[in-house]
């Protein structure tokens, strides 16, 4: 969709900002353009919808090389999210939205029923704000806007410059999540700029890492924390690979599928003998439907009837897509070496253990120090 | 003061006639005026006109620290020699709007330049024309800047056309001059008071336009 070839920016002064950079961006998916400041990576996304013409090489977008067409028609088909948000503070924001569709030659009724499909799209409601001024919204409600702004012709590729950048991380987080879940309902193929390794890891599908206007190098996520190419890219992402692996590795990926369970009517004896028979102090309670109830553990079993009797009763549970780092917080939080992983409807569908946990990333960081 | 109010009881006509004259030549000169400063403020401001920039501002500048009578004189020499009318109303217009440039073409110029980059990269990372990013973006913004600079234009305009009475241009520079040759109150009273309400008057006619003219989003304290 997106093709960069042997791409090189040299400035009137002769500084080299970037040089010989090749990559490909598969349609639908979303690459981070990665490094310190400084290495390139804003100026490589702005030669794409051309602000910033090239030097030599050549920029194709999706299959057409894009010195060739006209740059405005070009930037109308590619939306444009910028560091500092930049909505116009003399427009609304049913007009910021707008502002692609009326440049394409939308008619009103049609730029007014974009506009309020993307506002629903960031669950933002359209009666509440269509009409209001950017100076009126919160800064993350700001940011929410402007990416809908950059939606706004629908085009099939999106230049974020660090969208979620000016604002607090809590929020950030939130609007994070909330992009992931909407790109995999819009599928547009995505170029992120960032300096941020932990955006990088939890946004990109492929990232791309710059280093002094030279591409180091090109891979997914994983492969860069585990299978770093040089010292570099090992430095830039940090010795705490292991850490922001937890970020990367989704609890249904290590998760015991099939773990032992007991029923609340079960006696308290054979739940003692499976835990015993399985080599575990623990089994998860499940009610008759499924339905995650609680814990028995081993040292409670002494005297009691049945296992309803000896149950602790838990609603901490995590779902099967969320990364480990989320598990490993519960656990912390709740003071318990096993979670378990529910669906949407507390259907129990495994479980994670601590042990799992630390197995799993002591796996992965050797990996990458071996390799 | 009794004086001067007799004097308009009994020639209302001539008073009315240097009003009317004032307001003609002001309004003729700030219409002009305006339309000149604010094309070339934008113009100047443009990308890579820095050079030529600093040099029409230059000139504006000094152009204002030329007194205004030795303005006239100089023009009428000038007109003189073109063969236009070296007196009366094309003089005064002429000279009333060299000197509203500064004001003008200043604020017009930094408004524009003061526009955040951010913002002109945004419209232009969206597909906008030059055209559309300066009548979409760049000139809304610095709309109440650039009303300001008309504004300081406009009094300024307005008091510097009594001196237009001098080379037969009309207004109420003549009750003050004729009223300074023959130690009559009266007529400097009325020619000096009525230019100072003029001038509260434009000037408070300009805020209030300023303020309409301010784009919503841009108004302070509103809703």
């Amino acid at each position: 969709m997106i093709r960069l070839e042997k791409v090189t920016k040299i400035y009137p002064d002769g500084t080299e900002a970037v040089r010989g950079v090749s990559f490909e961006v598969v349609k639908g998916e979303l690459c981070v353009l990665l490094g310190p400041s400084g290495c390139g990576k804003t100026t490589t996304m702005k030669m794409i919808n051309r602000l910033s013409p090239v030097t030599t090489g050549s920029i194709y977008v999706d299959g057409l090389d894009n010195s060739a067409m006209d740059e405005n028609e070009l930037r109308r088909n590619i939306g444009y999210a910028i560091q500092d948000v930049g909505l116009f503070p003399h427009m609304t924001v049913g007009e910021n939205i707008g502002t692609v569709p009326a440049l394409k030659g939308w008619t009103k009724a049609e730029q007014r029923k974009r506009t309020q499909e993307l506002l629903e799209l960031l669950r933002m409601k359209p009666h509440e704000y269509i009409d209001k001024y950017p100076r009126e919204l919160s800064g993350g409600e700001r940011q929410r806007v402007g990416v809908a702004r950059a939606l706004g012709g629908n085009p099939p590729v999106l230049l974020m410059d660090e969208p979620f950048g000016a604002i607090d991380p809590i929020t950030r987080l939130e609007l994070q999540n909330e992009f992931l879940k909407i790109q995999q309902e819009i599928k547009k193929t995505i170029i992120l700029v960032t300096h941020d390794i932990y955006e990088a890891i939890k946004m990109g599908d492929k990232i791309a890492l710059m280093k002094e206007g030279q591409l180091v190098q090109y891979a997914p996520p994983a492969d860069l924390l585990f299978r770093p190419q040089d010292s570099f890219v090992a430095g830039f992402v940090g010795a705490d690979r292991g850490v922001k692996g937890l970020q990367l590795i989704r609890v249904k990926e290590v998760m015991w599928n099939s773990p032992p369970t007991a029923n609340p009517d079960e006696k308290t004896e054979s739940a003692r003998k499976r835990m015993e028979q399985q080599g575990l102090d623990w089994l998860a309670v499940i009610d008759r439907e499924g339905k995650f109830t609680g814990w028995a553990f081993a040292s409670d079993t002494q005297g009691a009837d049945r296992v309803e009797e000896i149950t602790k009763t838990s609603t901490v549970a995590v779902g099967r897509n969320a990364v480990l780092s989320e598990a490993l917080s519960l656990m912390l939080t709740s003071g318990s070496d096993v979670l378990a992983v529910v669906d949407q409807r507390n259907r129990l569908e495994g479980v994670v253990t601590f042990t799992t946990i630390q197995d799993t990333m002591r796996e992965a960081v050797q990996k990458g120090v071996s390799s | 003061m009794m004086e001067a109010y007799q004097f308009i009881l009994s020639h209302p006509d001539m008073v009315a006639r240097w009003i009317l004259d004032h307001v003609t030549i002001s309004l003729v000169a700030m219409v002009i005026g305006a339309m000149l400063g604010c094309t070339l403020g934008v113009f100047i401001a443009g990308k890579g006109r820095e050079r030529l920039a600093d040099g029409i501002l230059y000139l504006a500048e000094i152009m204002m620290t030329v007194p205004s009578l030795a303005l006239f004189g100089f023009l009428m020499l000038l007109l003189g020699y073109v063969g236009l009318s070296a007196i009366g109303f094309l003089p005064a217009v002429i000279t009333l709007i060299v000197y509203g440039q500064l004001p003008i073409l200043r604020n017009t110029f930094t408004a524009i330049r003061q526009v955040d980059p951010a913002l002109i990269q945004a419209g232009r990372g969206m597909g906008m024309t030059e055209r559309q990013l300066l009548f979409k973006v760049k000139l809304p913004l610095a709309l109440p800047v650039i009303m300001a600079g008309l504004r300081n234009a406009m009094v300024l305009v307005v008091g510097i056309a009594a001196i237009a009475a001098l080379i037969g241009a009309g207004g109420l520079g003549v009750p003050i001059f004729r009223g300074l040759r023959n130690a009559r109150m009266d007529l400097i009273i009325i020619g000096g008071v009525s230019v100072s309400v003029l001038s509260l008057l434009v000037d408070g006619v300009l805020a209030l336009l300023e303020r309409w003219m301010t784009p919503r989003g841009l108004r302070a304290g509103s809703k």
